[in-house]
């Protein structure tokens, strides 16, 4: 069975869904959704295990030899992906009963764990196809199951949000379609390991630079790329809490991903960063995204959608990495990319618990919530420094590399900006702890309980990973560091 | 540069950008949705009409027949075309609920209605 695991991990999701919907029972279709997440999550440790040496893993779907048929390929850097969506799906789902109970409609119970499914097919699927058409399918599947999820929001502003994102996110996977499609023309195969081989042949470089134009603006609406970034905030602070956690922690994770993918294995460093301006442009972009978000994100009144705002801001320091196009920025990329999906995984399980026991998660509303939740507000606190930077967090790990790559390229001025923005981050933390600590609980929250146990556990230990992947960052930083030294050598 | 030799492309960038025009351009959500669904559409046309060789045939092993035309693009916009579809009937879905939730389906409209919620907000 191990030989099938690239493929199974997909499609145990995959038929899990419809099975959901015949059952027709909440409870099942939640025991389901646990199953297949475990499943994953223990495939895509087992895969990781075996491309440790530098392997790859290529799997033929039916049999069809690659470039004819689909391909799989599991090599470092999609490994490591795979075990971070599946980690944050297990521990979601685990979290997700309580929650959803809560938050969504007793009758729709098992259609929310069918589009979970369907999203997490969706997410493992992008992440192990080598195929560019099967990429943009099931880039699909998990776009429109998370517009559903969204939509599954209480706030009847959920429902536009969802609007939104629908819209902005289909432009964005035509556009992939778009640039996919003229890499075909020109190549004519899908196949990502034989475009890549075929793509210095090609003698008009002209569509496959409007390819690049198309794919880069296409995979940026996915990953929320300030000035991309408009469907996100919304989005996230309207969809039920369980939603905003997994999609924070892995959508756009996946499309920095595909991003790297296309940039470093299908057209080359060498197309991307010494012909283009990219890194003038990814680094502005960044810059602004890490500035101009976390700007934004002070002046919110609702705590989701401030840590939402927040995301594009981190998003930012992720593209920042890329930007440097050095082996340390690399690396600082994709440990942030890690460090980040941790981080944001926990705020949002905890708010998640806040929005149980109150409703809502608006700063007039949880003033003194440290009193009555004293678990909940000191993972936030927690959590929140992690978002800084400060020592012993996974978020210090990150910026310190990022800092790193910026002297490294000669920069001092970036290192200087990546500490500023930070400080911008500790203001809007800061909003939350002298909201949530210092302020006199009123009725209503006096009278709160702490968040139920199985919401708790999981929210704490992503904020544990937080801490002990700050102070041994061995295992994400060596991870991060070989899958972009085998990124750079365009090991494919 | 040819122009009527790339004819088909032309029409599919005129297509692409009518429809993206309308979806930024419109403020009511079916017309934005139609205006999606005409830029999806023009992507289908980039795929096919390459794949099409001028008196070609489809792919049949025969003594006649020595020109094909590639029968790919044609499977890869019909997977394209379900994705189209379910976008669209998704997004309607989206519409009805929003109609249901709002009394209006103009943007301009259900946005003003978020910045003064009224007196009992769900």
């Amino acid at each position: 069975m191990a030989p099938h695991f690239p493929i199974l991990q997909v499609v145990l999701p995959l038929i899990a869904a419809p099975v959901m919907v015949l059952m027709r029972r909440g409870a099942v279709a939640w025991l389901l959704a646990v199953a297949v997440s475990w499943a994953a999550l223990v495939m895509s440790l087992a895969l990781l295990a075996q491309v440790a040496d530098g392997g790859v893993i290529s799997y033929a779907i039916g049999n069809w030899p690659p470039p004819w048929g689909i391909e799989y390929r599991i090599d470092r850097i999609n490994a490591f992906l795979l075990v971070l969506v599946s980690l944050i799906a297990s521990v979601v789902v685990i979290y997700s009963r309580a929650s959803v109970a809560a938050e969504v409609p007793r009758e729709q119970h098992y259609l929310f764990y069918t589009m979970y499914a369907l999203c997490l097919a969706g997410l493992l699927g992008i992440t192990s196809t080598g195929d560019g058409f099967n990429l943009f399918v099931f880039l699909e599947i998990s776009s429109l199951s998370s517009y559903v999820l969204i939509a599954l929001g209480r706030d009847r502003r959920a429902l536009m949000a969802s609007y939104q994102y629908l819209i902005m996110g289909t432009i964005g996977a035509t556009f992939i379609v778009i640039g996919v499609g003229l890499l075909y023309l020109m190549t004519g195969t899908l196949n990502l390991a034989d475009m890549a081989a075929r793509l210095p042949g090609v003698n008009d470089a002209r569509p496959v630079l409007a390819a690049l134009a198309f794919l880069t603006v296409g995979i940026c609406l996915k990953l929320a790329l300030f000035p991309l970034h408009l469907w996100l905030p919304n989005a996230y602070a309207y969809a039920p809490s369980v939603v905003t956690a997994f999609l924070a922690a892995t959508a756009t994770k996946v499309s920095v991903y595909v991003l790297l993918r296309f940039y470093y294995s299908v057209f080359g460093e060498s197309t991307v960063f010494a012909a283009l301006p990219m890194r003038d442009i990814l680094l502005v972009l960044s810059l602004a995204a890490m500035f101009i978000a976390s700007t934004v994100a002070i002046f919110q009144d609702n705590v989701k959608r401030m840590f939402a705002y927040s995301s594009v801001a981190q998003i930012g320091y992720i593209t920042l990495g890329l930007s440097f196009d050095s082996a340390t920025g690399l690396t600082a990329g994709i440990v942030h990319l890690f460090n980040h999906a941790l981080t944001k995984a926990a705020l949002f399980l905890l708010l998640g618990g806040v929005a149980l026991r109150l409703g809502g998660v608006r700063f007039e509303n949880i003033g003194g919530i440290a009193r009555v939740m004293p678990f909940t507000a000191f993972g936030i606190v927690l959590g929140g420094l992690s978002l800084i930077g400060v020592p012993a967090t996974v978020g210090f790990v990150s910026k310190w590399y990022l800092v790193l790559a910026a002297l490294e390229s000669g920069a001092w001025w970036i290192a200087f900006l990546i500490v500023l923005s930070s400080l911008l981050a500790v203001v809007y933390v800061w909003r939350v702890v002298e909201v949530a600590y210092f302020r006199e609980p009123d009725a209503t929250v006096a009278k709160l309980k702490e968040a139920p146990l199985e919401m708790l556990i999981p929210s704490w230990l992503m904020i544990a990973a937080c801490i002990y992947f700050g102070l041994d960052s061995a295992l994400t930083v060596g991870g991060a560091s070989q899958a972009a030294a085998a990124l750079l050598q365009g090991v494919r | 540069m040819n122009i009527a030799g790339h004819l088909s492309y032309w029409f599919t960038i005129f297509l692409t950008i009518a429809g993206l025009y309308i979806v930024i351009a419109r403020g009511n959500l079916v017309k934005k949705l139609v205006g999606l669904a005409i830029f999806q559409t023009s992507v289908y046309l980039l795929y096919i009409a390459p794949g099409k060789l001028i008196g070609g045939t489809a792919p049949v092993i025969s003594e006649q027949f020595k020109l094909y035309s590639n029968p790919l693009p044609h499977v890869l916009i019909l997977t394209a075309i379900v994705v189209g579809v379910a976008t669209l009937a998704l997004g309607l879905a989206l519409v009805v609920r929003i109609k249901e939730a709002y009394g209006s389906i103009e943007e301009d409209e259900i946005l003003k209605q978020d910045e003064n919620p009224p007196s009992n907000p769900r």
